[in-house]
């Protein structure tokens, strides 16, 4: 099947399309975009976590068809410009990333989180991620990553709606 | 690398973050890896690409009477089917004693044994092929008791002459001495799975001249390339290989998976072919931690002095040896802890049988005795009344202590001084009444308690490992480092073939070579094996030998510089430095800059690093001048909450304290030492592999679980460094002891809280409200 979808506010269109495939597959073999990771196909890791119509998904779990005509956001369109966007700043700077293998999901519930919740708990941080596995750093650095995505996450927020007051 | 490498095959990290030894810099890769640009295995393409697929044994122990591949062969969009016969040269492999088939011939020995490959256009068609490969089985017995295989010369042979793998006894002193306290016990340990995220994954792609590179994530280039070169009947120069992106590794790529598979269908296909498992064929496919049962005895004078230790240790090693000689090495060299005992005597088996093969996983062959040997500590201090922690640092090894084989330790042995340590570690708050939150207790957001039947129990654990390989084993490392001027700026090119698996040793290489050679720019170049071998990333080695063989090729390069300055000033090479990009003399300050001493040239040299020597374990008695190059060493406390009406654990805190020598990269030990600490309590309450007559029940994420961000409490970390004189910068591994000393920590803090024996890890609910008391 012709399937088409829009990626990172990319409109994109895969032909011969396997009624079988998943969404992760056709991100990652068929569009270019291995970013997101597939570690255990049955939506226990959260590796290939996308943000589906704005809503994080385990990509493995979606069938290709069911992404026909929605938005899809992946690790690939976090970046702000050349630059890293602030929850990927926080990872690299807080030593949150290992073998990395899991970042890119986490990165995505992250950016979930930050955007919902001003100023997570840990509790609520931990309840959040605990779709995401990683094997690699035992959480604490990803816990302080989160963190200070929030934080930065809220001070830019703050900065720009004084702006907009002033 | 090929000119025809494929698409995503690694490239120079040329991310480079100012810091030196002893500093933190951030990773090199971490951009890449945070935009979902890291290249790893399983991400290869290639125009025209095939896809491959391993068709595995259903049965643990079976005769094969036929193979029919044609109606696989006649699929539309397969382009090979292959099996034994097609191995173009030696249809074994292994690490230490060649014994496995590539492809099974007319026996396989596990359920999980590759026995076909499939090359397809997509890799539906590829499962769909394999289905429709016909292999008639005469179904065995298997054999599953290692502790029969040992002893049981009934049973049939496994392999040629036997199923003893290796049986290695250590003596030390009076192997019969007695003593007025006695406390034993018999202790098991089920199976863990490395778990490394990023399942095994490679692209192979036929060469010109008949050779193939193949671009993989492994632990072992040079090994892998061995190994496989002798399969393909090709000479090594033919086989090329680069390391893509690991997804961690744990010690589970250290043997072969996708390597000869994936080549012989892009030889026989010539077009690349790519191999993923998913992760139930990761499951099988890789080895895993040596489940083991254990009999201790501990003697000790009612002071609490330890008289001596017995102990029999059987490892279940599989249906393969992979590294079972080396874990029956370091489970009985290692089999009485960090402790100073006079009498010794281990007896230590590892053997075949028809289970999954078992090998190399973090903390090799140390992991299982610590559970025994710590909580013998715990039940002698029990029965002298004494706290536990003062047991093991009364009987603590140090500096100038002797092992059981004989080894007198000439470096630091902090060992009472951890224990101290860290029970001096801040403690959580205990529960009030009403806690805060429902989620800090056992059973979580389940809401099965709200505080009822909870009690609080903290147990500490101790460990030793050694770190590099032993028992005779060169494990050397090569690096080539290249400085030249490039944009009036001197750049250095670090190029070695030690695996990085996420640890951060592309990190360590950057600073030391920041370091040596003065120079703030410092690429990576890709693992590869156009450089000489660098060993294993594994035992906890890498920054030693790796890193000491990148400042022994930095130092090479210095010298080419110095002589050239000192030549030209007349000044004394001895005088002589580089910093900040300039050579500098200590007599008459800035001599030159790098950019004007070096000009057009390019000064690369390539040098290695050979740890001291180790010799071989006397056969009968265990005893060696030096087994072992260095041993580390932690300990753990942990605090945890039990449910005990459900048995329901919740780890409250897990506190380490760790001598790492020197710590390269102070961030990076911390890093390793999280980690570590998470797996070890993976092991202590979750993690096991079901083996049911030789059949692995849970090969998945859903049925295998490992700690998530809920399970993994908050940790105080006290690193400390004592340096080894022996030893580059005086480091000492870091990966390996926080996975060992955690887990008996755990356990002992679920036996105070239960008062249960708990004599299996990991811990299940079963077991702590069982109706069985310590």
């Amino acid at each position: 099947m012709r399937l088409s979808f829009t990626v990172n506010g990319r409109q994109c269109e895969a032909d011969d399309v396997w009624e079988g495939e998943s969404l992760l597959y056709v991100l990652r073999e068929r569009l270019g975009l291995p970013g997101s990771k597939n570690a255990c196909e049955q939506g226990e890791c959260g590796s290939c976590t996308v943000y589906l119509d704005g809503v994080p998904a385990c990509a493995c779990l979606v069938a290709a068809g069911q992404a026909a005509g929605r938005e899809v956001g992946t690790v690939e369109g976090l970046a702000e410009g050349d630059g890293l966007g602030a929850v990927q700043e926080s990872f690299v700077e807080a030593g949150a990333v290992q073998c990395g293998f899991c970042t890119p999901g986490l990165l995505v519930a992250t950016d979930d989180l930050v955007n919902r919740v001003p100023h997570p708990s840990d509790a609520e941080i931990r309840e959040s991620l605990a779709g995401n596995l990683c094997r690699c750093t035992g959480y604490e650095k990803i816990m302080d990553a989160v963190r200070l995505a929030a934080d930065r996450r809220a001070s830019s927020e703050a900065s720009r709606s004084g702006k907009t007051d002033a | 690398m090929s000119d025809h490498a494929p698409a995503r095959s690694p490239q120079d990290l040329d991310d480079s973050i100012a810091g030196g030894i002893g500093e933190s810099p951030t990773r090199p890769d971490g951009a890449l890896k945070v935009r979902g640009e890291y290249a790893y295995a399983s991400d290869l393409w290639a125009e025209d690409m095939l896809w491959g697929a391993t068709l595995r044994s259903p049965h643990p122990y079976a005769r094969i009477r036929s193979i029919d591949i044609g109606p696989a062969l006649a699929t539309p969009g397969v382009y090979a089917v292959l099996t034994h016969s097609d191995v173009p040269g030696e249809n074994l492999y292994g690490l230490k004693i060649v014994d496995q088939p590539v492809l099974a011939v007319d026996v396989v020995r596990y359920r999980g044994e590759a026995v076909a490959l499939v090359a397809a256009d997509h890799p539906e068609t590829a499962r769909r092929a394999m289905e429709r490969i016909e292999v008639d089985y005469e179904v065995l017995e298997p054999i599953t008791d290692p502790e029969l295989a040992a002893h049981d010369t009934t049973l049939p042979e496994l392999h040629p002459g036997g199923n003893v793998v290796r049986h290695q006894p250590i003596v030390k002193g009076d192997p019969e001495a007695s003593a007025d306290v006695v406390v034993s016990g018999l202790y098991t340990l089920g199976m863990q799975d490395q778990a490394f995220l990023g399942p095994e994954a490679g692209l192979a792609v036929p060469a010109p001249d008949g050779g193939v590179d193949l671009y993989l994530a492994t632990q072992d280039l040079h090994s892998d390339r061995k190994q496989t070169a002798q399969a393909l009947g090709l000479p090594p120069e033919k086989v090329r290989m680069t390391m893509s992106g690991v997804g961690g590794a744990f010690g589970g790529r250290e043997d072969l998976s996708i390597q000869v598979h994936c080549s012989m269908l892009a030889l026989h296909t010539g077009k690349p072919v790519k191999m993923v498992y998913d992760r139930e064929e990761s499951f099988h496919g890789h080895v895993h931690r040596h489940p083991a049962k254990m009999y201790y005895e501990h003697g000790a004078t009612r002071d609490g002095d330890l008289v001596y230790v017995r102990a029999t240790l059987y490892f279940d090693g599989g249906a393969y040896a992979s590294k079972t000689p080396v874990v029956v090495g370091n489970g009985t060299t290692l089999g009485i802890g960090p402790y100073a005992v006079p009498n010794v005597r281990i007896e230590g088996w590892g053997l075949y049988t028809n289970n999954p093969p078992c090998g190399a996983m973090r903390g090799l062959g140390a992991v299982q005795p610590a559970l025994a040997y710590e909580a013998q500590m715990d039940k002698l201090a029990d029965a002298l009344g004494m706290d536990p922690v003062e047991v093991r640092i009364r009987n603590a090894l140090s500096q100038g202590g002797t092992t059981p084989t004989g080894q007198v330790l000439d470096y630091p042995a902090p060992v009472a001084e951890l224990l101290d340590r860290v029970r001096r570690l801040p403690l959580p708050a205990e529960h009030d009444s009403a806690p805060a939150d429902i989620r800090d207790l056992p059973g979580g957001a389940s809401n099965t308690t709200h505080g009822e039947g909870v009690v609080r129990g903290i147990g500490y654990g101790v460990c030793i490992k050694n770190i590099c390989y032993a028992e005779g084993a060169d494990d050397y490392s090569t690096a080539r480092v290249r400085l030249q001027i490039i944009g009036g700026e001197p750049l250095a090119v670090v190029h070695t073939a030690a695996a990085e698996v996420g640890q951060g040793l592309v990190t360590v290489q950057q600073q030391i070579a920041r370091t040596e050679l003065g120079v703030e720019r410092v690429n990576i170049h890709p693992n590869d094996t156009d450089v000489g071998p660098a060993g294993s990333s594994s035992a906890s080695r890498q920054t030693y030998v790796t890193g000491g063989a990148v400042r022994n090729a930095c130092e090479a390069v210095r010298d080419v510089l110095l002589q050239r300055v000192a030549a030209r000033s007349g000044e004394s090479i001895g005088d002589l430095s580089l910093s900040g990009g300039k050579v500098v003399s200590s007599a008459t300050g800035v001599l030159a800059d790098l950019a004007d001493v070096i000009g057009d040239d390019v000064i690369e040299e390539t040098r290695e690093y050979h740890h001291r020597e180790t010799y071989p374990l006397d056969e009968e008695l265990g005893t060696s001048e030096r087994a072992q190059v260095q041993h580390a060493f932690s300990a753990h406390r942990a605090v945890v909450d039990v449910d005990t009406e459900l048995g329901l654990v919740k780890v409250v805190q897990l506190d380490c304290s760790q001598d790492v020598g020197k710590a390269m990269n102070p961030e990076a030990v911390i890093g390793q030492i999280q980690g570590g600490s998470a797996q070890g309590l993976g092991l202590a309450v979750m993690e096991e592999i079901r083996v049911d007559g030789g059949t692995i029940r849970n090969a998945s994420f859903t049925d295998y679980l490992i700690p998530t961000i809920l399970d993994m409490p908050p940790m105080n970390i006290d690193v400390i460094e004592r340096a080894d004189p022996n030893s580059p910068y005086g480091v000492r591994g870091v990966g390996e002891p926080p996975t060992i000393s955690s887990t008996p920590a755990v356990v002992a803090a679920i036996r105070a809280a239960t008062g249960k024996a708990l004599t299996h890890t990991p811990v299940a609910p079963e077991h702590i409200i069982a109706d069985i008391p310590r």
